[in-house]
């Protein structure tokens, strides 16, 4: 296994990640009545708004305290309250996010300072959420822990125990939500899902229209976590600064569970297992069923899949899952690559591959340009990952499995699903079908040029062989 | 107006930014910074700035600052390529907490000597974003250190993100442009007969639409700026003898610099609707005053209009009555929206722009019907309430709006810089009305309207 981690280069090529704010957003979409202001210059909120819409096909307001040059010279402290009491006006949320960008952070602005005066000064009992994330400070993933983290670190209170069980998910689809939701519904299982943006970022069309739309985790839930039985954080890679599972366990001693994304045979078993041992709950019928499908998908596709050589690329979590999951199918990785600095990542795929054929490179801090050599070197034929891997597939030829975020060129990013027995059942399909597709499409000429002998030895050989007629097929 | 009042109760501060025609007496207040809170739908100066210069195809867009504003920009765009498409990759400096604290201004000239010897390119833009201005790296310097270290051009574009909005970028990349198109110091420039096209993206090739015509017409085109062109071609913007214009909101600077410095005269011009589209040309034949450029002009006006008007005049047909609301980047785009949604029988109910000036809104305020909404820098929750309000069928608009016009049930038309097909001239105007004709008369629309829903009485197989 190679293992390459570039901490310092001076280009990015063709980035592979997206910067800590925009995944701060999400966690508070999946929070009933939340809205986001983002404290620094209005582009940032713009672009950021622009990149989550086109994925979920959903508004997406975002507000920005819209700080102009006199604003940086002199501080953003009038524009972020200003900003806080409009969209309190516009929207009147329950709780409210504050995240910085780099412009915020580089001239050091006080969020905490400066929400907390607001909130005096208007003598309101509103939470408010701050969370710094200078894009430079991390990629999107960990902005995204790190608000779950810093939500509940503000909302969580101490609570007499209870029997449900925290269920903290990672950067999935609404459809994976929902898929998660149900596996636990029916195992008949009590749960907070925390964020929870299956409804808000997938929403049914419905009139009329709500700016906030209904649904999220509720604030009472979050409040209650502490008294959980046991949290389960669906997420191997993250930080354990960034982890509002290691916050509950140590400020509150509730026992903390952390999995990988349940994608694939071993890691849906895993999961499963757990949430059995965890409530004493059996494992419905009905599920084992689909695992039974599940296998009985993986043996019809084996073959075709042992063909596969894949590349996988996007948010760390779902690279490891998905990782396991082409090892498990035999479609074995040629490189596994992330944006993000993570060496758990990286450990972790190095174990995995122990048992991969051949060399399997490990990238993280990366690029496509990077992604992409590698790829082509190692004659991979099938790309996992987000639509921005669409550049593989337009440059190398490598086809493009859609999965992740962002997905702009297609419809339906939102209601991907890919979790658990009867996801991974879909995920495979997808996969095992673009391989047959690809091979479909190239395998006459292919064939062809690897076969077909040049015209003059053809034909004396036709003519040897079947007679004069057959000529017609071979000239 | 009950809605209106209520959101001006709401936010004092926009009150002077909406207006009904024919009931206020004041001016629009435009041009303004947002108001913080408000969810502006404006992007950011170097958003402007990428938009114009991004479609020089064999240029390196290096973008200096963290990797989030580079990301986000990465091959949105239309933009199409007769050649290289070195364009269309995105390159960042993707500065780190370190770099912010000691400065990227060494990292930055790595940057640029790496892309040089991977790429050999000519030209190299180094666009700044807000953290440079603050971080206080002099982008000149190193741009300059770098130009003379390599033999080719290194161009900084001055485009932190808080020094205005996207307008303020328009004039950062033609400040750029200005400085690539001066002809070197002892350079003779021989003036010829040609065409500067100014303000076209060539997204889905419409600047190659213009071209053919301009062709047909007897004249020839030059370099346009900035769709399908390169650092060549660029170099000889000034020979041409004529600028025309075509997105003004982002090129009349340019266009104003080069009539003062190069004496180069320019035309507005619109390649929008049939209408503007057969003006414009005909403007451009009467500059030459040449007897047999009219006549060719004529010629390709009659043939043009001959070919698409019984296709306009079908789509009329169905979409007479049908109301629009719009609401886009800048006022040229918006006045030439209400020509053209004339000429297919839709009346605008609500129009608005991010950054259109006010002699703009002026036009707009004299074009549409008493009644029409009018809003500069509007935000979500006010598109909502007026298009609801006024009963718009549907919005233009870019890919932020698009969800929230569907989720009302409301038809939508892409008017932004990613979109596959071309509006621009003849065949434009076409694709326009067949856009439109596509979304609104959907057979959706009617399942989610009234007598849409589970409840209601619709075929049914078992009676
Ligand atoms: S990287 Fe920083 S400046 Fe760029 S979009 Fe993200 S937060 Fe804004
Ligand atoms: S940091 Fe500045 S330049 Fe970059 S996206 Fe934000 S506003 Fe625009």
């Amino acid at each position: 296994m190679s293992k390459e981690n570039a901490a310092y280069r001076d280009v990015n090529e063709n980035p592979c990640n997206m910067c800590m704010p925009m995944g701060a957003i999400l966690p508070f979409k999946g929070v009933e009545k939340a809205m986001v202001i983002m404290h620094g210059s209005q582009g940032c909120a713009t672009y950021m708004r622009r990149h989550i819409a086109e994925h979920f096909n959903e508004p997406i307001d975002v507000a920005s305290s819209s700080m102009n040059e006199k604003d940086t010279v002199h501080g953003g402290e009038p524009n972020l309250k200003k900003g806080l009491a409009n969209i309190i006006k516009l929207y009147q949320p329950a709780v409210i996010g504050v995240l910085t960008t780099c412009l915020a952070e580089t001239i050091g602005e006080d969020i905490d300072r400066i929400a907390g005066k607001f909130l005096r000064e208007n003598g309101l009992d509103l939470p408010i959420v701050t969370v710094p994330t200078p894009g430079y400070g991390g990629r999107h993933t960990e902005g995204y822990f790190l608000a779950m983290k810093k939500i509940v670190e503000s909302l969580a209170r101490p609570t007499e125990g209870h029997g449900k069980i925290n269920v903290l998910v990672p950067h999935l689809s609404p459809a994976d939500l929902r898929e998660i939701k149900r596996i636990l519904h029916l195992m008949d299982i009590e749960y907070t899902l925390f964020p929870d943006f299956s409804d808000t970022l997938d929403r049914p069309f419905e009139k009329p229209y709500k700016k906030i739309p209904d649904g999220g985790t509720r604030l009472a839930d979050i409040a209650a976590m502490p008294g959980a039985i046991a949290t389960i954080e669906i997420g191997v890679t993250l930080d354990e600064r960034s982890s509002a599972g290691h916050y509950l366990a140590e400020k509150f001693g509730v026992p903390l569970h952390q999995v990988p994304i349940p994608t694939g045979l071993e890691f849906t078993d895993g999961f499963l297992k757990l949430l059995q041992q965890l409530t004493g709950r059996d494992i419905p019928a009905s599920l084992v069923m689909e695992r039974g499908r599940l296998l009985d998908c993986m043996i019809d596709a084996h073959k075709y899949n042992f063909q596969g050589r894949s590349v996988i690329f996007g948010e760390p979590d779902q690279v490891y899952a998905h990782s396991q999951f082409c090892m498990e199918n035999g479609i074995y990785p040629v490189v596994a690559a992330t944006g993000s600095k993570n060496d758990k990542l990286a450990a972790l795929l190095s174990e995995l591959f122990t048992d991969c054929p051949h060399e399997a490179a490990i990238l993280t801090q990366t690029d496509f340009a990077r992604i992409r050599a590698v790829s082509a070197n190692g004659a991979a034929n099938i790309a996992i990952g987000h639509s921005d891997g669409r550049y593989l597939e337009e440059r190398e030829g490598i086809p493009l499995v859609r999965v992740g975020f962002p997905i702009h060129d297609r419809v339906g990013g939102q209601r991907l699903l890919s979790v658990g027995y009867a996801g991974t059942t879909m995920f495979l399909d997808r996969i095992t079908n673009t391989l047959l597709e690809h091979k479909y499409r190239n395998y006459r000429q292919s064939m062809y040029d690897q076969f077909y002998q040049d015209t003059e030895n053809c034909r004396s050989e036709c003519a040897e062989g079947r007679g004069d007629e057959n000529e017609l097929y071979c000239s | 107006m009950r809605d209106t009042e209520r959101l001006e109760a709401a936010i004092e501060e926009r009150k002077d930014s909406i207006q009904t025609k024919g009931k206020q007496k004041q001016q629009l207040k435009c041009d303004t910074n947002s108001v913080a809170g408000c969810v502006s739908q404006r992007a950011c100066v170097y958003c402007g700035a990428r938009v114009v210069l991004n479609p020089v195809t064999d240029a390196i867009h290096l973008v200096h600052g963290p990797i989030g504003c580079a990301s986000y920009t990465w091959d949105i765009r239309g933009s199409l390529t007769s050649g290289s498409d070195l364009y269309r990759f995105s390159f960042s400096t993707d500065l780190q907490e370190m770099d912010v604290i000691f400065g990227g201004e060494k990292k930055l000239a790595r940057a640029i000597d790496g892309l040089v010897e991977k790429y050999q390119p000519k030209l190299i833009f180094v666009y700044s974003t807000c953290i440079v201005g603050v971080i206080g790296d002099d982008l000149e310097a190193v741009c300059k250190a770098a130009a003379r270290r390599h033999g080719i051009e290194v161009i900084p574009v001055q485009s932190s993100g808080f020094i205005g909005n996207k307008s303020a970028g328009y004039r950062a990349a033609c400040d750029a442009l200005l400085k690539l198109i001066k002809p070197a110091e002892n350079e003779q420039i021989s003036k010829n007969n040609t065409i500067n096209y100014l303000g076209d993206f060539n997204l889905a090739g419409e600047v190659w639409i213009i071209k053919d015509y301009l062709q047909r017409m007897g004249l020839a085109l030059n370099v346009a700026f900035t769709g399908d062109s390169n650092y060549e071609t660029l170099k000889t913007a000034t020979k041409a003898s004529l600028n025309i214009v075509q997105c003004a909101g982002s090129m009349i600077y340019l266009a104003n610099q080069m009539k003062e410095i190069y004496d180069i005269p320019y035309h507005n011009v619109s390649f929008l609707g049939l209408e503007d589209t057969s003006d414009s040309l005909r403007r451009i034949a009467r500059t030459y005053n040449d007897l047999e450029i009219m006549r060719r002009t004529e010629e390709l006006i009659k043939a043009e209009t001959a070919a698409v008007a019984p296709l306009l005049a079908r789509y009329r047909e169905k979409l007479r009555g049908k109301k629009a609301a719009i609401y886009v980047g800048g006022g040229f785009k918006a006045i030439s929206l209400i020509k053209q949604f004339r000429e297919i029988g839709i009346d605008v109910v609500m129009i608005g722009t991010q950054t259109g000036r006010q002699e703009e809104y002026d036009t707009i305020n004299d074009l549409v019907d008493d009644g029409t909404v009018i809003l500069d820098d509007a935000n979500p929750s006010e598109l909502e309430r007026f298009m609801v309000e006024k009963g718009a069928h549907l919005l233009v608009g870019g890919v932020k709006e698009r969800p929230l016009a569907y989720k009302l049930g409301i038809a939508f038309i892409d008017h932004n810089h990613d979109r596959k097909h071309p509006l621009s001239g003849y065949v434009g105007a076409v694709n326009f009305a067949q856009e439109v004709y596509s979304t609104v008369c959907s057979p959706v629309w009617k399942y989610t309207g009234e007598g849409g829903g589970l409840d209601e009485q619709r075929k049914c197989c078992l009676s």
